[in-house]
C-alpha cells in the first residue's frame, strides 16, 4: 500500500485518467485558439468548449448558455459576489453571507466592506446549518446579495438551498452559491432552485486544477459586472484567452460525475461509515457538524484530550487535514468549527477525513487501525485524559494560564 | 512543520512515560499549563533521603515538541539533587532540541514543571517538617 494514504479528497482530488486522456490532444495537435475563426484550429478548439460547456451545464441543470469559464471557485465567487454586489450598488450596499464561509467569499465580501459596502455575517447553529429565521431577520430593503455555499469544506454539511433561494427571489435579491465542494456528491437542479449565480471548481471533482465557471442565470436574467477586461471574451463577462485543454478536462470531468453520482455516492458512504464505526470504537470521539444532512465525503471528527499538532505528527502515513493552525505561534484553531461553538481544545483536536474515487476499504481499515493506536497512546501520555478518568471536572481546575 | 531529529525521537519513543503515587511524601508533582493554550505537563520526582531525584515521570498533553521537553527533562533530573535540577533552564533544553523559535514556550514550560515539581516536594517536607515538630513537642509534654 502507498504511504501516505490520501484522505483529503476536499482539498483536490486526482485528476481522473479519462479527464488527462481528454486533455492531452489539446495540449498536442489541437492547440488552436477557440477565438480564432479563420482556420480549422480554432473551430475544432471552439467545438470542443462548447461540448464541454455542455457536459458542465448538464450536471447541474443549466442552460449551456448560463455557464461562463473561469480560472476556478475562488475567480468564480470573486466575480459572482463583486459583480453583483457592484452592478446593484444604486439600489443598495447590503450583503448577507455565513461565518462558516470559505476565505474565498469571506476575503471578498471583506473587500468590498473596504469600498463602502457593508456586509452582515450569520451565524450557524451547532450543527452547522443556517436557522432560515435567522437568515430572514438579516435581510434588508438595501441587501442585494445573499451568499451561501453548498457544501461546507470542513465539516461537509449541506445547507437548504432551495429554502433560501425562495426567500431571496420574493424578495428580489441576487443569491450566490458557491458549490465548489457539492459537484458530483449532490444533485443540483438549476432548473428548479431559484439560485442566480453558482460557482464551481473542476480540481474538487477530479478535473484539473486551474480552471471552474460561474453559472449565471438568464431567466430571470442576472446582471453582473464584469471583473476581467480583455476581447469581451464569455460574452463580455470574463475576458482572456480560454484555456482550452483545462475546459475539455473540466467537461469530461463532470460528465464522468453526472454518470457514475449515484454508484460512487453509495460506495464512498459505506467507506465513510466503515471509517466512522472504526474510530468511533474508541471512546470521546465527536463528530463535527449533522451527519444527515452532509455530504458522505466527509468526516470530521475531534479526539478529547488529544492535542491536534502532536495527533497530525502521529497519524504522518495518512494524508488529512487538521482544523488546527497552532503550526503557527497564534494557536488559532479552524474558524468553522469555532462558529459551531466548540471548545479551543476539541477544535485543535479535529480530522478532516474526506474520501473519493480511488479509496478503497483496505486504506479506510489501515486508517483505522493508526488512528486506534495513535490517539490511544496520546491518551495514555495525557494528564488530561488521566484526570478525567480519576473523575476530575477539568472545567473546574485552575489552569495556570501561559 | 520541521522538527529536529532529537525532538522526533523523544515523541516516538518517550522517555519516563507515566505517573507516580502523588499521595507518596517522597514524590513531588509539578503541573503546569492549561488546556486552552494547547499544553499541560505534568512532571513528578520521587526524592530519596539525601534530597536527590532518583525517579521522573511525566505526562504532557501539547504538541511534539511539548512531548519532547518533557521527555527530555525526566532524563535531565534524575540523579540531582533539588537545586541543581532547579538550576536547569529553558535556554538549554531549547538548545539540546533544536526547537523552533515558535517553540519557546514548550521548553519554558518543561521549565516551569520542574520548578512546580521541586515546590510542591518542598511544600509537602516543610508541612509534614512542622506536623512532626508538632508530634515530638507533644510527646516531649
Amino acid at each position: 500500500m502507498r504511504l501516505p494514504i490520501y484522505l483529503d479528497y476536499s482539498a483536490t482530488t486526482p485528476v481522473d485518467p479519462r479527464v488527462v486522456d481528454k486533455m492531452v490532444p489539446f495540449l498536442y495537435e489541437n492547440f488552436g485558439n477557440p477565438a480564432s475563426r479563420s482556420h480549422v484550429y480554432g473551430w475544432t478548439s471552439e467545438e470542443a468548449v462548447e461540448t464541454a460547456r455542455e457536459q458542465v451545464a448538464a450536471l447541474v441543470g443549466a442552460d449551456p448558455r448560463e455557464i461562463v469559464w473561469t480560472s476556478g471557485a475562488t475567480e468564480s465567487i470573486n466575480l459572482a459576489i463583486k459583480g453583483a454586489a457592484q452592478f446593484n450598488k444604486d439600489r443598495g450596499r447590503h450583503l448577507v453571507s455565513v461565518k462558516t464561509e470559505h476565505k474565498a467569499t469571506l476575503d471578498t465580501l471583506r473587500e468590498l466592506e473596504r469600498h463602502g459596502f457593508e456586509a452582515t455575517y450569520l451565524d450557524v447553529q451547532p450543527d452547522g446549518l443556517i436557522d432560515l429565521d435567522v437568515l430572514r431577520s438579516s435581510l434588508r430593503p438595501d441587501t442585494t446579495v445573499v451568499s451561501v455555499m453548498m457544501v461546507n469544506n470542513e465539516i461537509g454539511v449541506v445547507q437548504d438551498i432551495a429554502a433560501i433561494g425562495e426567500i431571496c427571489r420574493e424578495r428580489g435579491i441576487v443569491f450566490h452559491v458557491d458549490a465548489a465542494q457539492a459537484t458530483g456528491k449532490v444533485a443540483i437542479d438549476l432548473g428548479a432552485l431559484k439560485v442566480d449565480l453558482m460557482s464551481f471548481s473542476a480540481h474538487k471533482t477530479y478535473g484539473p486544477k486551474g480552471v471552474g465557471a460561474l453559472f449565471v442565470r438568464r431567466k430571470p436574467r442576472v446582471r453582473i459586472e464584469a471583473q476581467i477586461h480583455g476581447g469581451g471574451h464569455e460574452r463580455g463577462f470574463r475576458s482572456g484567452t480560454l484555456a482550452t485543454h483545462q475546459i475539455v478536462g473540466m467537461g469530461e470531468a463532470f460528465r464522468i460525475a453526472r454518470e457514475e453520482m449515484a454508484v460512487e455516492t453509495a460506495r464512498v458512504r459505506a467507506l465513510r461509515d466503515r471509517l466512522l464505526n472504526g474510530i468511533r470504537e474508541m471512546p470521546e470521539v465527536h463528530v463535527n457538524g449533522d451527519l444527515e444532512q452532509r455530504v458522505p465525503h466527509n468526516l470530521n471528527v475531534s479526539f478529547n484530550y488529544v492535542e491536534g499538532e502532536s495527533l497530525i505528527m502521529a497519524i504522518k502515513d495518512i494524508a488529512v487535514s487538521s482544523g488546527s493552525a497552532c503550526t503557527s505561534a497564534s494557536l488559532e484553531p479552524s474558524y468553522v468549527l469555532r462558529a459551531l461553538g466548540l471548545t479551543d481544545e476539541l477544535a485543535h483536536s479535529s480530522i478532516r477525513f474526506s474520501i473519493g474515487r480511488f479509496t478503497t476499504e483496505e486504506q479506510v481499515d489501515f486508517a483505522v487501525r493508526l488512528i486506534q493506536g495513535k490517539v490511544g497512546k496520546l491518551r495514555e501520555m495525557s494528564p488530561l485524559w488521566e484526570m478525567v478518568q480519576e473523575g476530575v471536572d477539568l472545567d473546574k481546575v485552575q489552569w495556570a494560564a501561559h | 512543520m520541521a522538527y529536529s531529529e532529537k525532538v522526533i525521537d523523544h515523541y516516538e519513543n518517550p522517555r519516563n512515560v507515566g505517573s507516580l503515587d502523588k499521595n507518596d511524601l517522597s514524590v513531588g508533582t509539578g503541573m503546569v499549563g492549561a488546556p486552552a493554550c494547547g499544553d499541560v505537563m505534568k512532571l513528578q520526582i520521587r526524592v530519596n533521603a539525601e534530597g536527590v531525584i532518583e525517579d521522573a515521570r511525566f505526562k504532557t498533553y501539547g504538541c511534539g515538541s511539548a512531548i519532547a521537553s518533557s521527555s527530555l527533562v525526566t532524563e535531565w533530573v534524575k540523579g540531582r539533587t533539588l537545586d541543581e535540577a532547579m538550576s536547569i533552564r529553558n535556554s538549554q533544553i531549547a538548545e539540546e532540541l533544536a526547537l523552533p523559535p515558535v517553540k519557546i514556550h514548550c521548553s519554558i514550560l518543561a521549565e516551569d514543571a520542574i520548578k512546580a515539581a521541586v515546590a510542591d516536594y518542598r511544600a509537602k517536607h516543610e508541612a509534614v517538617g512542622v506536623a512532626d515538630v508538632a508530634a515530638s513537642e507533644a510527646r516531649a509534654a
